[in-house]
């Protein structure tokens, strides 16, 4: 193994065989869709190249004596606080190869995460607390604009009836959705899982850009279908199809960056969904090219309206940037029912590397200056807010709900249900476990009621959890939470990031 | 497929706000009206908006923004001029717009045919696709913005250069094709070679070229009663994506 490329060496994982416990199956052989195991035929046994490892623990996970553990490489350079060993790797790869650094999931970078910097209320003698497991609590969440005022008239049959019309709403069960992850990026059996779960929970899944398949239509009840600027796969039926459509603007992995799914992950499904040929590149720019300006936004949107003859809600993601507030508020003004702020920590198939770790702002500090602004121009009805991008557990979910949001967006979370280990290779197709790839060999490792049973026991089981919290703070209606930000205090943070985030410091 | 019995009927558009005359429409559509003429038109939007079948509308005036968008099937033939985003992901049917036309149209389009007698905007055909038996095709008779089929990923534009109230301008705007990685743009005369997108090159037409060159042209001079033999009487460029994955050496390989 001397005199090695320098690349070669510096790897990052080190797979560890116990030689007592391996049987050389070769099931670690079998499993890593990256080659790093492989029949040493000279040997007579299970050999492997760590070189390879991307660090996914699909073979740890699969051997049958537990003789396998993937651990960080022990070797280490120098180091030091400015160079660390990332900044070298990648400056290897690029000199060799003159190409962008590509990265797949969300951020790793060591950004401040507010949700652990800001603690729930609990009631304690006065207000008293509830408990969810005996009482009524409400977790249902209705998505979409709300009247200025109701007003009421008397029937025909003398009783009072609503003469304000309500615009389209989504309802949920849970105040958390699936956000988008387009078919393509993941494959069709997990499309197919969350389809049945958010159907199964009464809550909603988001397409994402590449389409929706026709044997996916019956789910409608439960979708939402999103147009971004390559339009893959939008066309009246799909518009149609959905309860409500999203307009992608940005994602908080790569504000600023469109998608690209490499022509290798165009199967003959995809190509059928998004209607590309098959090994031809789908490309989606960043902007939208019919949209310069609010009012163009304004334009797609009520063609998104007339298109669906007004019954689906529409909403606007945008990633979480500088001036996300003032942005926000102009979408709300050109007619959006939703808008979705997508956080920096958001995941992704494949982003340019340096975008998703150095553009774009935390989810919390964005969330909490739309929500304000809203309120502060009187249009927070006018459209229901939706957080995205780093939603780790409930808890999150619900400070998010107090900060301001009307839902959650799960993704990253969703994956890491059905198995991800955030090795965060999506976008070579390879994924061993199934998820991010379109190879049949892999893609059946993902069994769609499996997937599907474990993505509603996630969601049931953060609905149990935001449940308790709540009747812990004397509430017993997700409702009574919504922007309610005291309720949240924070622990360590300065003056500027509480005036933000528009919390009081633990103690006050 | 029967034909279904032609039904008319025209409506004003005058002093009428574009969603009630489109939920007009619509409502019109439902009870089985098939050829529609609608009088007045004033910069109403979405007019034919996802709408379906075999229907056909005459549009008196100026169509407003997102003229047929998301349309499969219908045609519309504007007597006047279009504004931006006609034919806007287009699945199907067939725009004759006897006046100029805006920016984006035929955005994302992947089927049916849009026929601009004169000039239009920036970024037409821009992301046009094609796909098993949907083949778009643009005509444009005038000349054409910056951008012109950029993304483009199928079907066919066609840039005529004749009917233009530019008569200085170059045929095309610069960045012809940028970014394409399908489809073909095909236009009358030269193309200077510094309008067009980096890595694109114009090429001679062959004999198949000019065969589908003059079905298109045929079809477009019939509707916009021109004269197909002096539109053919000029040599055609040839603009054709150099890789059907432009980008694909970008990134460091895994």
């Amino acid at each position: 193994m001397l005199f090695q490329p320098i690349n070669k060496n510096y790897h990052e994982f080190h797979i560890d065989r116990d030689k007592d416990l391996c049987i050389n199956c070769e099931v670690c052989v079998r499993q890593c869709s990256y080659g790093s195991h492989y029949w040493d035929e000279v040997r007579g046994k299970v050999m492997h190249d760590n070189s390879k490892c991307v660090g996914c623990h699909r073979c740890e996970a699969l051997c049958p004596t537990a003789a396998l553990h993937i651990r960080k490489k022990p070797s280490e350079y120098r180091g030091g606080a400015s160079w660390r060993p990332v900044f070298m790797e990648n400056i290897y790869k690029q000199a060799d190869t003159g190409g962008v650094l590509l990265a797949g999931m969300g951020s790793p970078v060591d950004i401040p995460v507010y949700w652990d910097r800001m603690l729930l209320d609990a009631s304690q003698v006065t207000n008293p607390s509830i408990d969810p497991l005996r009482e009524p609590m409400e977790l249902k969440t209705f998505l979409g604009a709300k009247p200025s005022k109701l007003e009421i008239e008397t029937g025909k049959d003398g009783k009072p009836k609503l003469k304000t019309k309500l615009t389209p709403q989504l309802e949920l069960n849970y105040p958390i959705m699936f956000s988008a992850m387009s078919f393509g990026s993941i494959n069709f059996n997990l499309h197919r899982a969350m389809a049945r779960a958010a159907s199964e929970l009464g809550i909603y899944y988001n397409t994402g850009e590449g389409g929706l398949h026709k044997s996916l239509y019956k789910y409608g009840q439960n979708t939402i279908v999103q147009v971004a600027s390559g339009r893959f796969g939008v066309h009246k039926d799909y518009l149609q199809a959905g309860a409500g459509i999203e307009i992608k603007v940005g994602q908080g992995a790569k504000p600023g960056i469109g998608g690209h799914l490499p022509g290798e992950k165009i199967n003959d499904m995809v190509s059928e969904t998004r209607m590309v040929p098959i090994g031809s590149d789908a490309i989606s720019p960043a902007p939208h090219h019919d949209i310069y300006s609010i009012e163009d936004l304004l334009q797609l949107i009520f063609a998104l309206k007339e298109a669906s003859e007004y019954k689906a809600p529409v909403s606007v993601k945008i990633a979480a940037v500088h001036n996300v507030a003032a942005i926000a508020s102009g979408i709300v003004r050109a007619g959006a029912d939703i808008v979705t702020i997508d956080g920096m920590r958001g995941g992704t198939g494949a982003a340019p590397a340096m975008t998703r770790d150095n553009v774009g702002i935390p989810l919390e500090l964005a969330l909490a200056s739309v929500d304000q602004r809203l309120r502060d121009e009187g249009i927070r009805n006018q459209a229901s807010i939706v957080a995205a991008g780093g939603i780790r557990c409930s808890a999150d979910a619900i400070k998010a709900i107090a900060l301001g949001a009307d839902a959650v967006y799960i993704a990253t979370g969703a994956l890491i249900a059905v198995g991800c280990t955030l090795c965060g290779r999506c976008y070579t197709g390879k994924c061993p476990w199934g998820i991010a790839t379109n190879d049949p060999k892999l893609a059946k490792r993902q069994n769609p009621d499996i997937a599907a049973k474990k993505m509603t026991n996630l969601v049931r089981a953060w609905g149990h959890e935001i449940e308790e919290m709540l009747g812990g703070m004397g509430l017993n209606s997700i409702e009574s939470l919504r922007g309610n930000r005291d309720k949240l205090r924070a622990v360590g943070l300065s003056d500027t990031e509480m005036d933000i985030l528009g919390v009081k410091h633990a103690g006050r | 497929m029967t034909k279904t019995k032609t039904k008319k009927i025209t409506l004003d558009a005058k002093g009428v706000y574009y969603k009630q005359f489109n939920e007009l429409i619509r409502e019109k559509v439902r009870e089985g009206y098939t050829d529609f003429t609608l009088k007045n038109v004033n910069g109403q939007r979405y007019i034919g908006t996802a709408l379906e079948g075999e229907l056909k509308f005459l549009v008196e005036g100026v169509p407003g923004q997102d003229m047929a968008a998301f349309m499969r099937g219908p045609s519309i033939r504007v007597q006047g001029n279009g504004q931006d985003g006609i034919g806007n992901t287009m699945d199907d049917g067939k725009i004759v717009v006897e006046g100029m036309a805006g920016d984006v149209a035929g955005y994302a389009m992947r089927g049916g045919r849009i026929y601009i007698k004169g000039d239009v905007g920036y970024r037409v055909g821009i992301h046009m696709k094609a796909y098993m038996d949907h083949q778009p095709a643009i005509v444009v008779g005038g000349k054409a913005g910056d951008f012109l089929g950029e993304y483009m990923a199928g079907g066919i534009i066609l840039l005529l250069g004749m009917f233009s109230g530019k008569p200085d301008a170059p045929v095309s705007g610069r960045s012809l094709g940028t970014g394409m990685h399908g489809g073909v743009i095909y236009v009358r005369g030269e193309v200077p070679e510094y309008q067009l997108g980096p890595g694109l090159h114009s090429q001679p037409v062959d004999s198949d070229d000019m065969k589908e060159i003059a079905r298109i042209v045929k079809d477009y001079a019939k509707e916009l009663d021109l004269d197909a033999d002096e539109i053919l009487s000029e040599g055609f460029a040839k603009i054709r994506p150099f890789s059907h994955r432009p980008y694909g050496n970008l990134y460091v390989p895994t």
